[in-house]
């Protein structure tokens, strides 16, 4: 770039008109992004109270600071914003609503309206659910198990099943937005083979929502159905099955893992070559890789039911089934690692969040093959030990990299950058208040503490209260960024188009993007990140 | 009609990603009644006799009727495609006006039966009677008979209320040979409508009705 300060184009998604109706009826991806934005931070924190709660009644073993039936409702809560108001959404409706598009050298996506509505219906479903909130909560775990669901608690959980269910259609009509502007809203040259590996990770994840989601929407009324209008499916009264609803719930849910954890890698394939500055290593490995995990992942969903009175053979096929989807998300880190491997390395703020989601996801995963294994499953089934393991991946992984991508992205979003310093700063403390919240419960759930209890046997205290400690490092760590990322916005340095020197289209357009994106349709000649080898790098 | 959306090129790139955008939807409507289809599977299994029993109290002439008269919508459904594809104003609206008639047909029987279901007590909760040890499981079975036709009965509502549009704008004459999209991708759905009824009438109204 020359020596000149790059200016704010004149007009731009942001500021070409600043009324409220030019917003809640815009058809455009980045201010649809800029929205979920929004509606997501406010879920994640609404999530994430219940979790003070719960950490605080948990620092002492007795059960003292709430009523059993209110810790049930905490866990509930917790888990049921976090799932599908936060986690589902956050990366593909945030940052893939915005740089999808971008990045493939289209306008907008397929179905702009569409795309609106998505966030409509995202937004009611969430009115919903924070209705039977405020109405006093449920009380069934975010898992909703019949017949305590549909039968024998007294919570409000038709309200809060009726609100996940409007939510999953925000998801299903996303997913197959992406779909079809992947397949037909390509710039010219940008073969699939070309695709930005974050791109890959969209589709993958979107074929996921789309086929997986319909199951929990039918699930889900079948158990309102039962519950509201008593009508038997899975009454064993009648001769019904409470395991199928669990065999339907698990259809879609364990598939729902892998929609939270993809396009977090994907965005990891991103941060990680911009930062090491270097060709990925094995795209097509990649790229493959992350198909396999979506069709893989609709195969293992019994592996939460090893101890539910499922067949035992069932059990078996199942637990190697857990193993084979594995061997794709290793693939990833072995080929992530092999691109940090003699590469310019900059600690950037996304870098250290690709970093710090490698080596938890790693933990995470690997530790899922101990839940895989059936003999280890019966002794820490419902422990402790699961709780570690998702939070790994949940937090470790997903919250992480979306956080690295909000950062990565955010010049671009709003043509300003964020403090570096505060930035890494709330980097590594999020790390490292992760990794004290969450490790020692591996070891209580090793040593037999149950999960959704509020209380426990006193040998376990130290270890909670480890981990509550490190709970609260972790939600002063989260909040750093709200308060410096809402600072840049008047006070950050301008960006320019490309602060990073990143390779990927979205960089070549102005930051903030106008509302259409490019001046010019680009055309593609190159692969994905085309930044210069060694070789050409030595020869003048 | 409009011109092409900004963000396509032309209209056969808008046209297209329309069509697989419709595809791809009907791909979730197959699995969201794939797992009613799922859940029904596993207790036809566990209690054939008692499903079979069931059954034999659904009206399998009423059945057939609502059968012939979607098959006959599906039919004037597909000469409204040929009609827009054609051209013909007013042989547009009246296919796409019988398909809805042949559709509202279709519910109204259905309603018919619902009614008749319910002064028998057979519609699954307190008010349930089945004589007979097969009671339980044959409320099971009512109860996916009324979740199954009832989600399909939503789902032609839907579809006979696009249908109204659509026959209202074509009288109108807001479609062409080379602008008709709309007419297509209700086409695909309709015909889904249809393929779903297909399933659900054997499924639901034939079962132990072969020859022992």
């Amino acid at each position: 770039m020359n020596g000149v300060a790059p200016a704010r184009p004149a007009e731009n998604y942001l500021n070409w008109n600043y009324s409220v109706r030019s917003w809640l009826l815009t058809r455009d991806h980045k201010r649809i992004a800029i929205l979920y934005l929004v509606t997501v931070t406010l879920f994640f924190f609404l999530g994430g109270a219940p979790a003070v709660l719960m950490r605080l009644e948990l620092a002492t073993p007795a059960g003292d600071l709430v009523q059993p039936e209110t810790y049930n409702k905490l866990f509930t809560m917790h888990g049921v914003v976090m799932i599908f108001f936060f986690l589902i959404p956050s990366v593909p409706a945030v940052l893939g609503n915005f740089v999808l598009p971008l990045m493939i050298g289209a306008r907008d996506l397929a179905f702009p309206r569409l795309n609106l509505a998505s966030w409509y219906i995202f937004t009611v479903g969430g009115l919903f659910t924070l209705a039977a909130i405020a109405g006093g909560g449920v009380d069934t775990g975010w898992t909703f198990y019949t017949p305590y669901s549909t039968v024998f608690s007294n919570s409000h959980v038709a309200l809060t099943i009726v609100g996940i269910f409007i939510t999953g259609f925000s998801s299903i009509l996303t997913g197959l937005n992406f779909i079809v502007t992947l397949h037909r809203l390509r710039a010219p040259g940008l073969t699939w083979g070309r695709l930005p590996l974050f791109a890959w990770a969209l589709y993958a994840t979107s074929l996921i929502m789309v086929l997986a989601t319909p199951v929990l929407a039918i699930t889900l009324v079948m158990a309102a159905a039962e519950r509201l209008l008593q009508v038997g499916i899975f009454d064993p009264a009648l001769g019904g099955d409470p395991i199928l609803f669990q065999h339907l719930f698990w259809f879609y849910s364990h598939p729902a893992v892998y929609i939270m954890v993809l396009p977090a890698m994907g965005v990891v394939s991103e941060t990680i070559t911009c930062f090491a500055r270097k060709r990925i290593f094995g795209y097509s490995f990649i790229a493959g890789a992350s198909l396999a995990i979506a069709v893989l992942g609709f195969l293992v969903w019994g592996h939460h039911m090893f101890v539910s009175g499922q067949s035992v053979y069932g059990g078996m096929v199942f637990s190697v089934l857990s193993f084979l989807v594995a061997i794709p998300s290793a693939v990833k880190v072995f080929n992530w690692t092999a691109t940090l491997y003699k590469g310019s390395v900059l600690f950037s703020t996304p870098m250290l969040y690709a970093m710090g989601f490698i080596g938890l996801f790693t933990l995470g995963g690997l530790t899922g093959l101990f839940l895989a294994t059936l003999a280890v499953d019966v002794h820490v089934h419902d422990t402790y030990f699961v709780v570690a393991h998702f939070h790994y991946i949940m937090v470790g992984g997903t919250v992480m990299a979306y956080l690295g991508a909000i950062h990565f992205w955010w010049p671009k979003m709003t043509g300003r950058l964020y403090p570096e310093g505060w930035a890494r700063f709330s980097a590594i403390l999020v790390f490292v208040g992760f990794n004290l919240t969450f490790f020692p419960q591996f070891v209580l759930g090793y040593l037999g503490m149950p999960r959704r209890y509020h209380g426990y046997p006193e040998e376990f205290q130290v270890l909670n209260v480890l981990s509550s400690a490190g709970a609260s490092i972790l939600a002063v760590a989260y909040v750093f960024p709200m308060l410096y990322l809402v600072w840049s916005l008047k006070y950050g340095k301008p960006a320019g188009r490309n602060p990073w020197d990143a390779a990927g289209l979205e960089w070549q357009t102005a930051s903030p993007p106008p509302v259409d994106n490019f001046e010019v349709i680009p055309v593609v000649t190159q692969e994905a990140y085309a930044y210069p080898t060694r070789e050409e790098k030595e020869t003048p | 009609m409009e011109a092409v959306a900004h963000q396509f090129q032309d209209f056969r790139q808008q046209h297209e990603a329309s069509r697989l955008g419709m595809w791809t939807f009907l791909v979730t409507e197959v699995m969201f009644f794939g797992g009613l289809i799922a859940g029904y599977t596993v207790y036809r299994i566990a209690y054939p006799a008692a499903f079979a029993q069931a059954s034999n109290r659904l009206d399998v002439a009423l059945g057939a009727v609502n059968t012939v008269l979607l098959l006959a919508s599906s039919f004037t459904m597909a000469l409204a495609v040929r009609s827009a594809r054609r051209g013909g104003r007013w042989a547009l609206a009246g296919a796409l006006g019988s398909t809805l008639l042949l559709g509202a047909a279709f519910l109204a029987i259905k309603g018919f039966e619902y009614a008749h279901k319910a002064h028998e007590q057979l519609v699954p909760g307190p008010n349930f009677r089945f004589e007979g040890p097969e009671a339980k499981p044959a409320e099971l079975f009512f109860s996916f008979y009324f979740l199954m036709t009832g989600m399909h009965a939503v789902h032609m509502v839907v579809g006979i209320g696009v249908l109204a549009v659509l026959a209202a704008l074509a009288a109108r004459g807001a479609f062409t040979p080379d602008r008709h999209a709309p007419v297509e991708l209700a086409g695909l759905y309709w015909h889904f409508v249809d393929v779903v009824w297909i399933f659900l009438l054997p499924i639901l109204y034939l079962v132990g009705r072969h020859a022992p």
